[in-house]
């Protein structure tokens, strides 16, 4: 993979931070846009705007079918059966949302949800909701000391039984980089008759996706992270799920027949768009899809997989350096969370800032993570397809800096 | 911008000895205050003596800023007056939201005016302010409870 032509499609790459060129290591916060992707959404605005579905004229034609076109490239490229399995949503968050208001509809006390100590809070707070409003029970799973769910305990504990209903994971933590193994933990949860959620937030957007092999019900994931733009996110359901499920927002484009006493629903995926959708969006959804698929997702997964491992071998070499999660390039996507020893994590942040690193120091919305590992609170440098060594060495030569900045003792 | 003039070492020097630290006895009233953003956390005391401000203790997590923020803090507000401790809350406030056209007062705000630069970074605004809100915050309580 040719990463200096990459990066060539990538202006913001270009940009200085005073004397210091831009090294952007905050890609699992949101990810770089290449300009195929910036044409895409101002071409939709300057050529072909109108609303979808509705519009019968010419530009509400183009419009629908750039939008559902949009539909069509992330079913194909996530491996879904078909397109009508995309429910297109405003982000992640809301993704997961859906799925524990439409998905937990049924709950009711006795039953059990299924989540772990690694999950963003996007991931434990909306079945936090579910769980008070249906009197079920939240369980957790427990991480083991190298950063990896804890199996055994799980196992020991009967964490997943006939009680539990839903089990909500992420596929890949976004502070400790672990990949979990999602198909394992799917099928344990359909042996109970459970479904299985999957946050795809922090995979999707790194590897090659087969929502068919990986075994779960639902997978939910947000289009900034994959070079798309903000304000669109994917639910991909098994199409039987969907249809089951009730609706989640009320409004437009969502039903079937309106009366004064009720409404009946549409079908999946617009029973669960209400409104006008992110349609632009959805057309920078499906460049970003088809830059990723031109540049070969095989080819980004190896990319990061040797950054990582490069990155975590310079990286932990520094004295005063500790990891937060696996120190081996094994079942790990690229965010390499950390602690400088006596530099708090806003300290690093606004130090590499200075020398134009920019990384995301603070909790990454994982505090129950954070506190399971004693740690208040870390810095994270992530990588992506336009990362290269020359910035793993700039954030390395940084974090000495940095330390030395704030802790004499290092300096010789 | 030059991170130096955010890292003075008078707030370098407090970060790494902070004044006061550590939760005491007696005290009138114990907030929490957090900065959800970023994580920082800090757990406050306070203890009126009459009209005067007989005890700050505290125990807090976060960064140079917030620390080295809540040890001046400290060192300017026990034993001053309740209205003396306030109206410097108030004085603080205002030059950390000035985007660094204020200068503070050297005589009034001692070590504390090596938060002027701070000024100048809005994200790390609310770092300074984490003990200072705090510190009003319990002062209030304490006097609605002695009324």
């Amino acid at each position: 993979m040719d990463v200096t032509a990459l990066r060539e499609q990538f202006p913001i790459l270009d940009r200085r931070v005073g004397d210091h060129p831009l090294v952007y290591l905050d890609s699992a916060n949101t990810s770089q846009k290449p300009q195929v992707v910036v044409d895409a959404v101002a071409d939709h605005y300057r050529l072909h705007n109108a609303n979808v579905a509705r519009a019968m004229h010419m530009l509400g034609a183009e419009a629908t079918d750039a939008f559902e076109g949009a539909r069509a490239k992330v079913a194909a490229f996530i491996g879904a059966g078909r397109p009508e399995e995309v429910v297109f949503t405003k982000n992640a968050s809301e993704a997961l949302n859906l799925a524990a208001h439409s998905l937990g509809a049924g709950l009711g006390p006795g039953d059990e949800v299924v989540i772990s100590v690694m999950e963003h809070h996007s991931n434990i707070v909306p079945w936090q909701l579910l769980c008070e409003r249906a009197g079920a029970r939240l369980r957790w799973f427990d991480i083991t000391g190298d950063g990896r769910l804890d199996l055994e305990k799980a196992e020991a504990e009967q964490l997943i039984n006939e009680r539990t209903r839903i089990v909500s994971l992420t596929w890949v933590s976004n502070v400790l980089g672990t990949r979990n193994p999602i198909a394992d933990i799917a099928a344990k949860a359909h042996a109970v008759g459970a479904r299985m959620v999957v946050d795809g937030s922090q995979a999707v957007p790194h590897q090659t996706t087969d929502v068919v092999a990986l075994g779960a019900d639902i997978v939910c994931f947000t289009a900034h992270k994959m070079c798309g733009p903000t304000g669109i996110g994917v639910l991909w359901g098994r199409y039987d799920l969907l249809a089951e499920m009730p609706p989640f927002l009320g409004g437009g484009e969502m039903i079937e027949v309106v009366e004064m006493e009720r409404s009946t629903f549409a079908a999946p995926p617009h029973r669960f768009e209400a409104g006008t959708p992110p349609i632009a969006q959805a057309v920078g959804l499906g460049a970003a899809v088809d830059f990723l698929t031109g540049v070969g997702m095989d080819r980004i997964e190896a990319h990061e997989h040797e950054l990582t491992a490069y990155a975590l071998g310079k990286l932990t070499a520094i004295e005063g350096f500790t990891l937060l999660g696996p120190a081996e390039a094994i079942e790990r996507g690229s965010a390499i969370s950390f602690n400088l020893e006596g530099v708090h994590p806003h300290d690093v942040m606004q130090l590499l800032d200075s020398r134009g690193v920019a990384i995301r120091g603070g909790h990454h919305c994982a505090r129950p993570l954070h506190r399971r590992l004693g740690h208040q609170s870390s810095t994270r440098a992530s990588s992506y397809l336009y990362t290269t060594h020359g910035e793993i060495d700039a954030l390395a030569d940084a974090l000495v800096f940095t330390r030395d900045y704030f802790a004499p003792k290092f300096r010789g | 911008m030059n991170v130096d003039e955010l890292y003075q070492t008078i707030i370098l020097d407090h970060y790494r000895e902070k004044h006061h630290s550590g939760l005491r006895e007696p005290f009138d009233v114990e907030v929490h205050h957090v900065n959800p953003s970023c994580g920082d956390e800090l757990t406050l005391r306070v203890h009126l003596d009459g009209d005067t401000v007989g005890d700050v203790s505290y125990d807090a997590e976060g960064c140079s800023i917030s620390q080295a923020s809540t040890s001046i803090m400290a060192d300017l507000v026990i034993g001053r007056p309740v209205t003396e401790a306030l109206a410097l809350h108030d004085e603080f406030l205002e030059v950390m939201q000035s985007k660094g056209e204020l200068t503070p007062d050297e005589d009034r705000f001692e070590d504390a005016i090596a938060f002027a630069g701070v000024a100048k970074f809005p994200a790390r605004v609310k770092c300074a302010l984490l003990g200072w809100s705090a510190v009003r915050d319990a002062i209030l309580q304490a006097q609605a409870k002695e009324q």
